[in-house]
Parts: C-alpha cells; structure tokens; sequence
C-alpha cells in the first residue's frame, strides 16, 4: 500500500536531493556488505575478530550526512563502520584493517578491527577501553574554539558506555564551556548480554543531558532521515555557538555482540526476528522504492557493483604484505 | 643571573612558552583566579585571561581527557593535576590513551600534552596530599617522566617537556618549591629529557637518586667528604626514560652503588636502576647494590611520628652511605 505524498518526500523536505537520498542508502547498504564479509572471512577462519555495526547503519549514515567531512571531526566507537565510510574511508581500508596489514589507515596494523582513525579524514585515533574518546571530542571542540576555528566534535558510543565517569566528565564540561560536541547514543538496549534496564536508571540515555545543561534528544536509529535531521539541528546549534547536543538513537543489534559472543543465551531468536522486521536497510530501501527513486532493478545492480567492490577490496587486502616484525618497536614517540 | 625558587622557576617556564607559543594553555583545578593551590600558575590568569588558563570542573579525567583531545587537535595543553596522589581517576587516559596515540595510529596522530603535579612527602600531607607517583608510570612506553630536582632544571626540562612532540607527566617535589633556590637564566631555554646531571664525583661511593632526595645526598656526601668518604652523585632528573649511560657510568666509577628515593622500594625506579647495573655492569661492582627507599606501605601517615618513619631524611641517608662505603 503506498503512503501518502507528504511521507512520501520526507527527504526533499529535509532539503535533501534524491541522489543524497540515494547516497545515503549506498553507505548504509556499502556497510553492512562489509560486515558481512568480515563475519564470513572469520567464520572462514581468515581474520580472528569482528565487531559488527549491523543495524545500526541508519542511524550512524544518516548522523554522517549531517556532518561536514572538511570541516568536522568525528570520534567513533567500534560500531561505527558506517560514519567512517560516509568521512571517506573505503571497503579496501577496512579489510586492510581485519586483515591487520601493513598499510592499514588506522594502525597500521596494530589494533583489532573496528578501532579507526585518518587524520586526514578527520578521524581521531580510538582504543578500546570504552568512553575515553568522549572527553577527546570535548578537547577537539575547546581547541578549535582557542583556535577560532569553527567546527562540529561528533563522537559516539554505545549506551552502555554511557555509564562510564568519561562520559559524565565530558558531557559535564562541555556544557560548562557551551562547546560544539554533538555526543551521539547508539542504544541498542544492550552492552554485550546486559539489557538496559539493568544499565541505566533513566528512561531514556538523553533524560541525562538535561544535567549538563544542553538539550537530550531521543530519535528512532532506524531512520536515516529522522537521524540525519537530528544531528542537522545538532550542527547548527554548535556552529550558533550555542553549545552541546546530547542525541540517543534508538536501535538493534542484529547479531552477537562480537564474533566472540553468542548472544543467544542472552536475547530470544523471537526478539532478535521481530527486530529483523524492523531492519532500516529494508525500511529504507521500501521508503526508497515507494519514493519512485529506486527499483528493484537498481538494487540488484547496486548490490553487484558494492560485491564486486569488496571482493576487489578483499582479494587485494589478502595479499597485501605484513608489517615487518621489527615494525612493532616503531613510533612509540616520535622518530 | 638572577636565583629563583624553584616554583618560580616553574612558573617562569609557562609564562615563558605561553608568550612565545599561542597553542600553549593551563587547564586544572583552581589554576585561574587563585594561581593553583601552590600559586604555581600565579599571574598567569591576569596575564593570559580564562580562556587560556582555564579553572576546569573537579574531574581529573576530563582535565586529561580534553587535554588530550586538545593535544591531538594541534594544542599544546599542560594539565595541572592539584596533587599527584589525584592523578589516579586519570591514570586510564594517561596510559591508554596518551601514552598510546602515536604507536595505536602508526604515527598518524600523536600527543603533545604535559601533565604537572605536585608530589612527595614531609609536609604533613597524610596519605593522600604526600604520595610518589612516579613508579606507575615509568613502567609505560609512551609516556616521559621527569622529576627535576633544582630551579634551573626545572625551567629548562619544563620547556622541553611543553615542546616535546609526545606527552610528558612533570612530577615536582612539593617540598623543594621553596626550598630549593638556584640560579635560573632569564631567557627561555631547554634541557634534554632523558639525561641525567653529574652533581659531583668521588672514588668511594656511587648514590643515584632524583628529586628532594638529590638535596640530601649532596648535603650529606659533602659531610662524608670531610670524612674521607668521596661520593659520585648522579642525579637522574629523568626516570623515563632513565639514562643508561649515565647510570652504568656512574656505578663504574666506584663499584658501589646506592640508589635512593622516597617512593616505596618495591618496583620502585630503584628496581630498575638496579637491575640495569646487574645486567651490564655486574662485574664491575664491588658491593651488592643497596637501595633505601621508603618503607611498602600504602602511604604516608598523618602522625609526625609516623611521617618522620616512612620519610627519608639527611640521617638515613648518611647512614647508608656510611654502610655502603664500609662494605
Ligand atoms: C572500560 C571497558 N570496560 C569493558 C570493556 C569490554 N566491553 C567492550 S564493549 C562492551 C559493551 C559496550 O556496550 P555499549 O556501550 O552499549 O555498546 P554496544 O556494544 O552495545 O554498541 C564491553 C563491556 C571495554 N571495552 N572497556
Ligand atoms: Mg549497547
């Protein structure tokens, strides 16, 4: 049944063409791809770890799409494969990293999977100890303001993470100095088998910004519109000078936590279903068929061109050379 | 040349760099207004207004962490942590995060950050305004530790330390900034991090020490000398990364050596000293190596009986110089 015409535009009322609306489902498609090579590719036996962003590619495509990649900077968590694609990293990037090769943007090497950084792309270097890129992003955004320099800090974690003092220290600060940090919830309801209601208090993650003294805004993480309108508002605010965001995106992990988890002593294979229905690569891509800018024709030939693109990406990261043992004692200061 | 304390000294090396240098700013706890719990960053507000000496919530893990992300952005933060001891909430940003940019990013993003804190005892600090910190971090790559013992070494490492491309923990002796009073040039100038200073030589003994220790070695060797006990003092100024040459220098010139610090012995800087004479310098030795060190307990009590106990002092040190020149 097609829907009426004003659902129908949502995208052009957000003043987005069809072809970023067609982008935006290109990124959000090109990711998840990804990450389904990479469970293959351990399940094959061929790179030792996985960290997944299946499900939450609406919401972190379409808070991507509302940053500036030359202007901003982004501080992501592990999930985040899909805000890195849309800042310009590439499907050869990523499995250069799960392969752990020598010409790995993010390490070179060094670190897991799902652990990014380019400067030149405006991705600060992350770890894996949960939280500690919050204050970083806080740091990003008081520089650029010494520096009279005017951008957006975006950073994201999970809810869980939330817990952590970094975030709370952060946040805390941030709103002291009214800093241009958009502080992005991916809540997927769990941290690793811990559900929500064992993990926050509140209702909602963002009822905790109003402790800052910045606005919290909760918005549904499986429409990349609904996010990319979000972190629009977000920008525009901090480019104002009016200071933080705090904004929770409602989403679902679609598969176990890492490719060291089995999630299903912890979730239904009921619960895990309902939430596949709900999937924003098939609600998004219905709202872009129904929007008469997409076909089923175009889909397929899309779905073919990203495979070609990973399979190229894969076979070239494969055998692309180790770092040289020795390697290991370099840059622990400068050189 | 004018002599200075060695808070003024400190004091002076950040003024200094923030004139020359408008990436340079202070960010901690009551460092604004009120010029630092020690009036370290005294007249740095008036001169430089908040924005660039910024009084930060009481949060060392944001002090550090927005520090950091500042550092990497292309500022050149220095993070005063009020007292050592409350380096402790920020201890995961330090070691996982600073001390670990630059090698997690193969060199792409790296952290040019110093921390400052106050530390050491016999001020009646107690347990939690008197600790040595400086063994907790030794341990990481990634990370400098500098703990000067005199002004001038204190202005010339502490301009370093804010032109050095990597983070740097600044440990000063709360007990030597006014007591320590030594000539200091006027201009800006550097000393290597890294080096260790010969404050005098001898044939019997070797002490290697840093910090408000080096003071009582040097009193105290100066004592002995009328004795007819002579006494190479190394004063580390460094303890990472410690200067192995200097060291191993050091324990060669007389074949005894002594290493002393206020912090607890066990996996102390002395641990390591020690274990770097023993490894490239055993044969020359004529005396198992002797440490004196505080006692391993958790910290300093407030009582001055018990202070006086886990302190070290001239006497002790004399006594163990005396020991080892025996042997
Ligand atoms: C400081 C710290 N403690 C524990 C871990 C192990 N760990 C990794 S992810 C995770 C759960 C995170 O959950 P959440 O923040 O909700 O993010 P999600 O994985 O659900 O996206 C845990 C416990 C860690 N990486 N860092
Ligand atoms: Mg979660």
């Amino acid at each position: 049944m097609r829907k009426g015409v004003t659902t129908m535009s949502r995208h052009t009322e957000l003043g987005l063409s069809d072809a970023d609306a067609i982008r935006m489902y290109r990124y959000m498609l090109l990711a998840r791809t990804i990450d389904e090579r990479m469970w293959l590719l351990n399940r094959s036996g061929k790179i030792p770890f996985v960290i997944s962003c299946q499900g939450h590619e609406a919401a972190q495509v379409g808070a991507a799409f509302a940053l500036d990649p030359t202007r901003d900077y982004v501080l992501p968590y592990y999930r985040d494969l899909g805000v890195t694609l849309t800042f310009g990293q590439t499907a050869r990037d990523v499995m250069l990293s799960g392969f752990a090769k020598k010409e790995d943007p993010n390490s070179g090497g060094r670190q897991m999977p799902g652990h990014f950084g380019s400067r030149d792309k405006h991705i600060v270097t992350g770890s894996s100890p949960v939280s500690t890129q919050i204050p970083h992003a806080v740091g990003v955004a008081l520089a650029a303001n010494m520096q009279g320099t005017k951008l957006v800090a975006y950073t994201s974690f999970g809810e869980g993470s939330s817990n952590q003092g970094d975030f709370h220290e952060a946040c805390n600060f941030a709103g002291i100095h009214k800093l241009p940090v958009i502080f992005f919830c991916e809540n997927n309801k769990y941290a690793i088998s811990v559900p929500y209601q064992k993990e926050v208090a509140s209702l909602h993650v963002a009822d905790r910004a109003a402790g800052y003294g910045f606005p919290g805004v909760v918005v549904d993480g499986n429409d990349p519109l609904a996010v990319y309108e979000a972190v629009r508002e977000a920008v525009e605010r901090a480019l104002r000078g009016e200071g933080s965001t705090l904004i929770e995106a409602v989403v679902y992990r679609l598969v176990p936590h890492s490719s060291d988890d089995d999630d299903r002593v912890y979730r239904s294979r009921e619960e895990v279903e309902a939430a596949k229905r709900k999937d924003p690569l098939i609600t998004y891509r219905a709202y872009l068929i129904e929007s008469e800018i997409w076909t089923g024709a175009q889909d397929q030939a899309l779905r073919q061109e990203l495979l070609d693109e990973i399979n190229q990406a894969t076979a070239y990261a494969e055998s692309a050379p180790y770092s040289d043992p020795e390697e290991a004692l370099r840059f622990v200061y400068a050189e | 040349m004018a002599t200075k304390l060695y808070i003024e000294a400190i004091r002076e090396a950040m003024t200094q760099e923030m004139r020359a240098d408008a990436n340079v700013f202070v960010m901690g706890e009551d460092v604004g207004v009120r010029g630092g719990v020690f009036r370290a960053t005294q007249g740095l507000y008036e001169e430089f207004g908040e924005a660039r000496v910024i009084d930060a919530p009481l949060a060392e893990s944001a002090i550090a962490g927005v520090a950091i992300g500042a550092a990497a952005y292309g500022m050149k933060p220095i993070a005063e942590i009020q007292f050592a001891d409350f380096i402790m909430p920020a201890i995961n940003q330090i070691v996982s995060e600073a001390a670990k940019m630059r090698y997690r990013s193969n060199n792409d993003w790296h952290c040019p950050l110093v921390v400052r804190a106050p530390y050491g005892g016999g001020v009646h600090g107690a347990l939690y305004h008197s600790q040595s910190v400086e063994a907790m971090f030794y341990h990481v790559p990634g990370l400098k530790v500098v703990t000067p013992s005199t002004a001038y070494d204190a202005k010339g490492l502490l301009i370093e330390a804010i032109r050095d491309p990597d983070p740097v923990l600044f440990f000063e002796h709360k007990g030597l900034y006014r007591m320590v009073k030594d000539e200091v040039p006027d201009e800006a100038y550097t000393l290597p991090i890294g080096k260790a200073a010969i404050r005098r030589t001898g044939d019997d003994i070797t002490v290697i020490t840093y910090g408000l220790m080096a003071h009582y070695a040097l009193e105290v060797a100066e004592e002995l000398e009328k004795d007819g006990i002579s006494t190479y003092l190394l004063d580390l100024r460094t303890v990472a990364p410690l200067d192995k040459a200097a060291i191993l220098a050091a324990a060669r010139a007389t074949g005894k050596v002594l290493v002393i610090h206020e912090d607890n012995k066990t996996g102390g800087v002395g641990a390591e000293v020690s274990a770097i004479i023993a490894e490239e310098a055993l044969f020359d030795l004529d005396a198992p190596i002797m440490r004196l060190c505080g006692p391993d307990i958790p910290a300093m009590p407030f009582s001055p009986t018990m202070e006086r106990f886990y302190m070290l002092n001239p006497e002790k040190v004399a006594n163990a110089m005396r020991q080892l020149a025996a042997f």
